[in-house]
C-alpha cells in the first residue's frame, strides 16, 4: 500500500536516516534533482549504505535514478538493484523504449546478482508531454513496470506554461495518467504539492487526485504527509459500507439470488469490486474486520 | 523616609553586605540581565570576598561571575538552572564548594523555611516608585511576570530594588509592594531588551520533531485527560511549543474548553488562552513579547509567584492541579530517570527548572525526545546525573514509539486503545543502539562539582567532574 | 596502486562528516575533530584505519570533522573520497 511517497534528498544524512518515522508509506532517495552533479558519486554510496545498513523496516524503499541522457544511470542500477529496494524510478521516461533500455540492464544485473527477472519493478516518471501521449505503451511496456508517476513541474515546462496551485494546466495529464495506467492495470502516483506551507491547498489537491483515480500521490515535505495518508485512506463510513456489501452478496449466494440490492439499490460487479479494494486497503491499515 | 538611594555602592553598604554574605537575583531578565554583573563587580571593588550567590538561574551573559569565582569572590552558588557557557566552567571545577541546585518550587521552599536565609535580595525591577512598589509589566526592559523575585522579597533580610524606569509614588497595581522593600536605586539600564524576551518563540520545522509532536498530542488525547476542565503546561522547546500546537487544533476542532495554562508562558499559550483553549494562565515568567503584552492587558492572564507556581511546602500550588506536562530532556534511562542538568558529555548546561515540580505534580508527565541527537542515544542504562525521579515521569515519546512507565499499566492500555505505538523503553534503547552504536561511557571524575537537591529537600543525585 | 591525489567529500551539515584526504611522504595520519569524541572518538579512527588498510591506501593524511555521522554514513563517505582521489589522480 502505498498512499504516501516522500522525496528526501540522497546527499544529506540527516534527512536519509529519519526516512523510516516520518509517516510516508513510501521514501523517495532521491539520486537526480536534489543532488549536485558532482556529488553523484556521494550520494549513490550514501543511499547505498542506508537502505544496507538502516533498512527502513516497515516503510516502501524507492529510488530515484538519474536518465537515461546521463552518465550516472547505469552506475546507479549498479549499486541500487543489489539492494532489492521496491522500485527504481526512472526520470524523464518519454517512450516504450526508454522502459525497455532500462528493463534490459536490469535483467542483465538480476542475472548476474542470480535473482529472479523483474525482482525489482519499476516506476517510470513521467513528465514530458511525448510521455503522457505515450503514457500507456510506458505503463505497458514490461512486465517491471508496476506503476506510472506523473511530475508536473518538469512537465509544465515541456507544456510552455505556467505551474499553478489550481493545476487546471495538468488536468488533461492526470485524466490521460489514470487512464493509461488503469488501461495496463497498473496503479498510479500524482506528482507532489510544491507549497510546503499551505495546509489546505494539499488536501484540495490530493482529494482532487484521488477524485480522479490515482493510487496516492507523492510529497517533497513531511508536514503533507499525513494528509495524504488521510486523503488516500478508506473512511470509516467506507469500510462499514463495503463490509455491507460483502454481507449482501454472500447472504445473496446462500439464498441462490441472481441480483443482490443493498439499501434499495442494486449491486453490481463493480460495486464489488470497489468493495474488496476498500477492504483489503482496510485491512492493510489494520482497520479492517476479523471475520473477513 | 526616602528610601531612593543615589548609587548601587551606597545601597550596597546600606543594605549591610559583608564578607561570607549571601545575596540573591531572580532571572527574569534572562540572558538579557545586567543587574547581577553590575552588582557583582560593585562588590568585588568593594573588596568583599566569600559571597554565597543565589540566583534563581544563571545565563551566559553571567559569564563575568565566573572570574568572580577564581578570585575569590564568589565561593558558593545556588541556582535552579545554569546555561553551557558558565555550566562547562564549573564542571570543570572552578568552585570549591558543590553548585546547590534546586527547583523553581524547591528554591523559594528553602528561603521561606531558612535553609538557605538571604542577607541581601538584589531584585531588577522593569518599574518601581521610590518607595519600592515593582511590576515587570511596564518599562523599556518589561519582562512581564516577576514569579521568581516574590520569596528573595519576602524573605531576605534586606532588600534593594534596582529599576531603569523610576515612576512617582504610588505605582498602581505592583506585582511586588513597598512592604518589602529596603532602597531603590535608579540606573541607566537593567538589561538588554532583546535578551530579556525573545521576539517570538520558535515551533520547531524539524521533521522528526513535528512528527514527535504530534504523537504527543495524541498520547494526551489517548490519556482521557483532554475534555473541559484540562490543564497544561509545556516547555518552550521546539518539539514541545509544536505538540501545544497540535493540541490546540484537537481542542478547537472537538470545542474541548480547558481550564488553565501554567508555568513558563509563551505567545502559543496566549493563542489558546484567547481562542478560547483555556480559562486562565498562570504564569511564573514569560518568555516572549507575547506573552508580556498579555499579562499586562489580559486580567485572565496572572501573575503567580514561584511558591504558588510549584513550592513542594505550599499548602498547594499550581502544578498539583496540572493534567499534563510536556517535558524535554538529554538523556533518559530505562528507570525513566531523566538529566537535564548536563548535556551528552556530562557537562552542566541546564538544571531542573521547574521539570520535577511539573512532573510531580502533573497527573501525566511527558517526555518528547528523539531517539538519538548526532549519534548518542538519549535512552540510556543509567542517566549520567538524576534531576528527575523516574517514579514522577509517566511516559516517553520519541519518533519510533512511546515508552509509558511500567507502573502505570492503566495507562498504557489506554493509549494502545486509542491507536498509539507503544513500545517497551528496553526496545527504544536497543533501536537507539543498533542505529548509533553502545557509545562508551563518560567516566566520572572524583570531584563533586553540583548537587541536585530534590524539590522536599533530599539529595537526589550528584555532578561529578568528567575525565 | 598508492597513485592518490587529493580529494574532499562530505559536508558539515548534521549528521554527516566532512573529511579530505591528501598523499604524504610516508606514513598514515588521521586527524578527527568530533562532537562524539569521546563516545565514538577511538571508533571512527579505527573505522578510517581499516578502511583505508582494506583498500590498500597509504601515506596519507586523512582529516575528518564529524558532525555526529553514523557508521554507515562515515563508511559511505570514506568510500566516496577515496575513490574520488583516485580519480583525481587517474585525470591528472
Amino acid at each position: 500500500m502505498r498512499r504516501s511517497m516522500l522525496f528526501l534528498p540522497g546527499n544529506a544524512p540527516n534527512m536519509i536516516l529519519s526516512g523510516d518515522c516520518l509517516g510516508a508509506d513510501a521514501i523517495i532517495l532521491d539520486l537526480e534533482d536534489a543532488v549536485a552533479p558532482d556529488q553523484k558519486d556521494a550520494a549513490r554510496v550514501l543511499v547505498r549504505n542506508a537502505i544496507k545498513y538502516l533498512q527502513f523496516p516497515g516503510v516502501e524503499k524507492i529510488i530515484r535514478i538519474n536518465s537515461l541522457d546521463t552518465p550516472y544511470w547505469k552506475k546507479d542500477l549498479d549499486e541500487m538493484v543489489p539492494l532489492k529496494p521496491e522500485l527504481i524510478m526512472t526520470p524523464k521516461t518519454s517512450c516504450a523504449a526508454d522502459v525497455l533500455e532500462f528493463d534490459a540492464y536490469m535483467s542483465e544485473l538480476e542475472d548476474k546478482l542470480g535473482f529472479e527477472r523483474n525482482t525489482v519493478k519499476l516506476l517510470p516518471l513521467i513528465e514530458t508531454a511525448l510521455g503522457v501521449e505515450n503514457a500507456f505503451a510506458i505503463a505497458s511496456a514490461s512486465k517491471r513496470v508496476a506503476a506510472i508517476f506523473l511530475g508536473a513541474e518538469d512537465l509544465s515546462a515541456d507544456l510552455h506554461c505556467k505551474r499553478t496551485k489550481e493545476g487546471k494546466e495538468i488536468l488533461y495529464a492526470r485524466g490521460r495518467m489514470v487512464m493509461a495506467a488503469r488501461a495496463a492495470n497498473v496503479d498510479v502516483y500524482d506528482t507532489p504539492f510544491t507549497d510546503v506551507n499551505d495546509d489546505e491547498g494539499i488536501r484540495i489537491d490530493a482529494e482532487f487526485a484521488k477524485g480522479l483515480g490515482f493510487t496516492g500521490k507523492a510529497s517533497i515535505s513531511p508536514r503533507h504527509v499525513g494528509v495524504i495518508n488521510e486523503v488516500f485512506s478508506p473512511t470509516q463510513k467506507d469500510i462499514d459500507y463495503a463490509y455491507e456489501v460483502m454481507e449482501a452478496i454472500r447472504i445473496g449466494k446462500e439464498q441462490g439470488k441472481g441480483a443482490v440490492s443493498l439499501h434499495g439499490k442494486m449491486i453490481d460487479a463493480p460495486i464489488v469490486a470497489r468493495a474488496q479494494q476498500t477492504i483489503d486497503m482496510a485491512v492493510a491499515l489494520g482497520l479492517g474486520r476479523e471475520e473477513c | 523616609m526616602d528610601k531612593v538611594v543615589k548609587t548601587l555602592k551606597e545601597a550596597i553598604q546600606l543594605a549591610g553586605v559583608k564578607d561570607g554574605s549571601r545575596i540573591s537575583f531572580h532571572h527574569h531578565l534572562r540572558n538579557g540581565d545586567y543587574v547581577l554583573n553590575m552588582v557583582m563587580d560593585e562588590i568585588a571593588g568593594m573588596g568583599y570576598k566569600d559571597i554565597s550567590v543565589n540566583a534563581s538561574s544563571l545565563f551566559d551573559c553571567h559569564l563575568p561571575l565566573v572570574d568572580h569565582i577564581k578570585n575569590g569572590v564568589v565561593t558558593e552558588i545556588i541556582t535552579d538552572y545554569m546555561s553551557g557557557g558558565i555550566g562547562a566552567q564549573i564542571s570543570e571545577g572552578i568552585l570549591e564548594k558543590p553548585v546547590q541546585f534546586r527547583t523553581h518550587g524547591g528554591r523559594p521552599a528553602d528561603i521561606i523555611k531558612g535553609v538557605t536565609p538571604i542577607d541581601v535580595a538584589f531584585i531588577a525591577a522593569p518599574t518601581a516608585d521610590t518607595m519600592g512598589n515593582m511590576t515587570g509589566k511596564i518599562g523599556k526592559s518589561a519582562c512581564g511576570s516577576m514569579g521568581y523575585a516574590y520569596a528573595d522579597a519576602m524573605c531576605a533580610k534586606k532588600v534593594v530594588v534596582i529599576t531603569d524606569n523610576l515612576v512617582p509614588y504610588p505605582l498602581p497595581y505592583p506585582s511586588i509592594d513597598e512592604t518589602y522593600a529596603d532602597y531603590v536605586v535608579s540606573v541607566d539600564a537593567i538589561g538588554n531588551p532583546a535578551g530579556i524576551v525573545s521576539g517570538t518563540t520558535k515551533i520547531t520545522r524539524d521533521p522528526v520533531g513535528l512528527v514527535m509532536a504530534q504523537t504527543a498530542a495524541k498520547v494526551i488525547q489517548a490519556s482521557g485527560l483532554l475534555k473541559d476542565g484540562f490543564s497544561f503546561q509545556t516547555g518552550a522547546g521546539g518539539a514541545t511549543l509544536a505538540a501545544a500546537q497540535f493540541l490546540k487544533e484537537i481542542m478547537l476542532k472537538e470545542g474541548i474548553k480547558g481550564s488553565f495554562g501554567c508555568g513558563g508562558i509563551t505567545g502559543y499559550m496566549v493563542d489558546m488562552l484567547n481562542e478560547g483553549c483555556f480559562e486562565s494562565l498562570i504564569d511564573v515568567q514569560c518568555f516572549d513579547l507575547k506573552a508580556v503584552e498579555s499579562i499586562r492587558t489580559n486580567p485572565k492572564h496572572t501573575e503567580v509567584s514561584a511558591m504558588r507556581y510549584a513550592s513542594p511546602d505550599a499548602k498547594s500550588a499550581a502544578v498539583d492541579s496540572l493534567d499534563v506536562v510536556l517535558l524535554g530532556a538529554t538523556e533518559i534511562d530505562t528507570d525513566f530517570n531523566v538529566n537535564v542538568h548536563t548535556n551528552s558529555s556530562g557537562k552542566i548546561m541546564g538544571g531542573s527548572g521547574g521539570h520535577s515540580d511539573t512532573a510531580a505534580g502533573a497527573k501525566l508527565a511527558m517526555i518528547i525526545a528523539p531517539l538519538s541527537r548526532a549519534r548518542l542515544p538519549i535512552v540510556t542504562d543509567h542517566v549520567f546525573c538524576k534531576s528527575t525521579p523516574g517514579s514522577t515521569i509517566d511516559v516517553l515519546v520519541t519518533q519510533k514509539g512511546v515508552a509509558v512507565n511500567p507502573a502505570r499499566p492503566e495507562l498504557a492500555a489506554k493509549l494502545k486503545d486509542g491507536g498509539i505505538h507503544v513500545v517497551d523503553i528496553f526496545e527504544l534503547k536497543e533501536a537507539a543502539e543498533k542505529l548509533c552504536g553502545s557509545p562508551k561511557p563518560l567516566v566520572k571524575g572524583d570531584k563533586v562539582v553540583a548537587d541536585i537537591i530534590y524539590r522536599d529537600g533530599t539529595l537526589l543525585d550528584r555532578i561529578y567532574n568528567v575525565r | 596502486m598508492n597513485t592518490l591525489k587529493k580529494a574532499s567529500c562530505g559536508t558539515m551539515e548534521s549528521s554527516d562528516a566532512y573529511m579530505e584526504l591528501e598523499p604524504i611522504e610516508a606514513g598514515t595520519q588521521i586527524e578527527l575533530q568530533s562532537v562524539v569524541e569521546h563516545q565514538f572518538g577511538d571508533s571512527i579512527r579505527a573505522l578510517a584505519a581499516e578502511m583505508l588498510k582494506e583498500e590498500g591506501v597509504e601515506n596519507v593524511k586523512l582529516s575528518i570533522v564529524d558532525r555526529g555521522a553514523l557508521e554507515c554514513t562515515l563508511r559511505a563517505r570514506l568510500e566516496t573520497l577515496i575513490g574520488r582521489a583516485r580519480e583525481e589522480a587517474a585525470h591528472a
